[in-house]
């Protein structure tokens, strides 16, 4: 991966030791760290590949503090690093070397659960589940639960604007979040939208939903706070071809279903799984769907036969239902862990994250196997069917010599197989500073320069989370290999160096 | 489908490049169903999007349509009902017109909006041209995608003042297999007790409208489901469809458009002091005839807004802002339409 960060500009020894200074003014004892052994900690989020010790680190307890941070590091041009728990799969919160890792996990208060308004406030490091359980007295839940939710943190789930199982049917991050507090390198606070549904002016409320960070810096967060579905039922179905599974993800949804969740797991998935937590997947299937249901009763019972039948239709040979919740647990438990169990059965592996439209997917299945033969690599897919949204797990061995290179190459080559049907290159990781590239594949000069018009009305020095998400159209210029995209000829009168 | 299948798009783009290079200001217009909520004519140039129409894209097992922006909301609905499916956000058909461009410039959304979600909630991607005579696409067909900012959202309630929308891809839902409407008469206060506890309650609610001392609620889903939570809900059993869609086309008697009315979002359980009028969306959306100058005080004391849905509607959604976020709105503007063309009236301009 090429290193996108172009720091170097914002170098000043001087400058630096000045805003240290200011910073431990600023901020209570222990709230900034230098040390070497403290940093290291901070030196990459959930993308370990990547690693990037920062100039320091800072962790401010409350919003005043975080304003304090802003404001020193703008007089000082340090470049800002905004980061969550660091639990991001995409390099976001990946350091840069001359510049402040601003860490919002001592934000972690839950301000109020709205109980007449369905809504909570709270701070950005709060965790994603944390929510849930504070509300969980009243009747009442946050829906997104992207499979980190035990640790990420709410702030850095709008940063990425997060997805998850359920997004099929409770939405994004985007949809069930109401209002944001922000502070903007200029130090001016937004207060955008609230505890209403809607607000005047531009939808700043989906701008900064996925921004990863790049346009301020979020200090509360008002969340859609939804009632607990009283029931809930998990189907497993056992197919004996990708195909007919993935026939049947579109059936299920062509019968006018939205299941809550609905998940694909082909066979190395279901081995690595078995082998690791032996759920009880049938190990002759060569992909299984997991698929919940929730809502009132009558709902479910109504739903649970028709997926029973559209399964039982498409061939499924083996077709269970979990009523109570240890069932379902037990259901889900070799999904959940189906990661760490393909990390045991490979050295290294690497998490892919596109979408593509539903009816593609089992040629695009069909497309990776071939792909993954012409490299010389597994790949297991173990992913949300129901959005369409692929992870594609490489595995390779880093220990031998250009395993990793090659990984990554067909890395991009999969993402670029999800653009070219329709798709995108990422659907809920971010772009970080891992799919620059394949940006480049996805956007047009004219857009990638829209974004970058759109980076200078909040950020016109390029200082907070630099480098990230946005290539440059210099960068874009010097990815070989790619394919035209909408008829369009990419960056065929842009200059060279 | 019926209806239009033109691509017009050459011509629109020819004709931003043409006003950008003459700086000739483009009141951006489909079929004109919400100009009643636009300033009067300023001397900017009509540019139709009417003309750019038909259906791009649409398979119901994918949930999504993608259609040319001057597509009748009409037309799409109505092939949308042939595959059991709808708009999730139910746009408002002022006057039974109304095109795609329109509704999502305009972000209004229809009865179901608290469970269904918002107009912005269904967009998954767009394409427009910008102030630069560029065609740009964000965003997708697809649900989960983050790559990049999302501009396509944020052309959603912006009235076209970003730039000019020539197609959008939205989501779709399943239309519900049963709908049942409870008619049940109580005053004002206790009426938005009972639709709070509802909306606390896991129950299929997708719509409550209490006006003139009766509230309706809208159940959907199984029939199975809709009859117990209807039977629950108590009142009497009232042909619904009808209502509902004069409630979001502005057909009720007390929405007749010599009053003046306003539009007023609220945090749902806001003060019943409020509660005249209509009020629906679980009570976050209300309607008042009021006098000026207005509830936007009152409402802006409980957490909320308001505005008189007039000629100065789409002003005021895009410019009475609070002064930092109006910085950043005009430097978004700048650089989306440097030299503000889009429906000059709308957003300010004024340095920072």
């Amino acid at each position: 991966m090429k290193d996108a960060v172009f720091h170097g500009v914002y170098s000043s020894t001087m400058n630096h030791a000045s805003a240290l200074r200011q910073l431990r003014a600023a901020l209570p004892e222990g709230a900034v760290l230098t040390d070497r052994h403290q940093l290291k900690p901070y030196e990459t989020d959930g993308l370990t590949a990547l690693r990037q010790m920062p100039w320091a680190v800072a962790l401010p307890q409350t919003e005043a503090e975080v304003r304090e941070v802003l404001r020193i590091c703008a007089e000082h041009e340090v470049p800002l690093v905004p980061r969550g728990a660091g639990t991001g799969l995409s390099g976001g919160a990946r350091p840069v070397s001359d510049g402040l890792v601003l860490g919002v996990s001592r934000l972690d208060r839950i301000l109020e659960i709205d109980v007449e308004n369905g809504v909570a406030r709270v701070e950005p490091g709060v965790r994603n589940l944390a929510i849930s359980e504070a509300a969980s007295a009243y009747g009442l839940y946050y829906a997104p639960d992207p499979s980190s939710q035990i640790a990420c943190s709410i702030g850095g789930n709008v940063a990425e604007n997060s997805g998850g199982v359920h997004c099929l049917k409770y939405g994004l991050t985007v949809h069930n979040v109401l209002g944001l507090k922000v502070l903007t390198v200029e130090g001016d606070e937004l207060q955008i939208g609230g505890k209403r549904l809607d607000s005047p002016g531009y939808d700043l409320l989906a701008l900064m939903s996925g921004s990863e960070g790049m346009l301020a810096v979020i200090t509360e967060i008002t969340v859609r706070l939804l009632p607990i579905p009283p029931e809930k039922r998990v189907l497993l179905g056992a197919f004996r071809t990708v195909a007919a599974a993935a026939e049947a993800v579109n059936q299920v949804i062509s019968e006018g279903l939205v299941p809550a969740g609905l998940e694909m797991m082909d066979r190395l998935a279901i081995e690595a799984a078995e082998d690791f937590v032996h759920a009880g997947y049938p190990r002759e299937a060569e992909a299984i769907l997991l698929c919940e249901v929730d809502g009132v009763t009558e709902e479910v019972d109504n739903d649970v036969d028709l997926v029973r039948r559209v399964f039982e239709t498409l061939g499924a040979f083996d077709v269970r239902i979990a009523t109570d919740p240890a069932e379902q647990a037990n259901l889900w438990k070799g999904r959940k862990a189906a990661f760490p169990a393909v990390g045991r059965i490979s050295p290294d592996y690497y998490c892919m994250d596109g979408t593509i439209p539903r009816y593609e997917l089992a040629r695009v299945l069909a497309e990776i196997a071939s792909l993954a033969t012409e490299f010389g690599l597994r790949v297991a897919n173990v992913f949300h069917a129901g959005d369409g949204n692929l992870h594609p797990l490489i595995l390779y061995d880093a220990g031998r010599e250009g395993e990793l290179a090659k990984a990554e190459a067909l890395g991009g080559k999969i993402l670029e197989l999800c653009v070219e049907v329709g798709g995108t290159v990422t659907g809920e990781h971010g772009v970080g500073v891992e799919k620059l590239d394949q940006m480049c594949a996805q956007f047009s000069p004219e857009e990638l320069a829209q974004f970058f018009g759109v980076k200078a009305c909040f950020d016109p020095g390029q200082t907070l989370n630099p480098g990230k998400a946005i290539p440059t159209l210099a960068r874009c210029s010097e990815v070989g290999g790619m394919h035209v995209h909408g008829g369009r000829l990419p960056y065929g009168n842009l200059e060279r160096f | 489908m019926a209806g239009l299948d033109r691509d017009d798009s050459e011509r629109l783009v020819e004709a931003v490049r043409d006003a950008y290079a003459r700086n000739q200001p483009l009141a951006i217009v489909g079929s004109g169903s919400k100009s009643f909520l636009m300033p009067a004519d300023d001397g900017a140039r009509l540019l139709s999007v009417a003309e750019h129409a038909g259906v791009l894209e649409y398979r119901p097992d994918e949930l999504v349509v993608t259609a040319r922006a001057g597509t009748p909301l009409k037309d799409l609905q109505q092939l949308l009902s042939q595959h059991r499916q709808m708009l999730p956000f139910e746009p408002p058909l002022f006057g039974g017109g109304g095109t795609l461009g329109g509704a999502l410039a305009a972000g209004l959304s229809g009865p179901g909006r608290p469970w269904r979600g918002s107009a912005r909630d269904a967009l998954l991607g767009v394409e427009l041209i910008n102030g630069r005579g560029e065609r740009l696409r964000f965003g997708g067909k697809v649900l989960k995608n983050v790559a990049g900012y999302d501009l396509s959202r944020l052309q959603v309630g912006a009235f076209g003042t970003l730039g000019v929308l020539l197609a959008a891809s939205v989501r779709v839902v399943p239309a519900p297999q049963a709908e049942r409407t409870c008619l049940l008469d109580m005053p004002a206060a206790p009426a938005l007790q009972t639709v709070r506890a509802l909306c606390a309650r896991p129950v299929p609610l997708t719509a409550t409208c209490f006006a003139e001392g009766s509230l309706r609620l809208r159940f959907s889903g199984s029939e199975a489901a809709v009859l117990s939570a209807s039977r629950d809900a108590g009142g009497e059993l009232v042909d619904g469809d009808r209502y509902w869609q004069d409630l979001r086309d502005h057909r009720l008697p007390v929405m007749r458009p010599d009053v003046p009315l306003w539009r007023v979002s609220l945090p749902p359980g806001a003060d019943p002091a409020l509660q005249d009028g209509v009020v629906e969306w679980g009570g976050a959306l209300r309607w008042l005839v009021a006098v000026d100058p207005g509830p936007g005080e009152l409402a802006a004391g409980l957490g909320g807004w308001a505005a008189r849905f007039g000629a100065g509607y789409a002003r005021a959604v895009c410019d009475a802002l609070p002064p930092p976020q109006m910085k950043y709105q005009r430097r978004l503007k700048r650089n989306f339409d440097p030299e503000n063309l889009f429906n000059p009236g709308l957003v300010g301009t004024d340095a920072d």
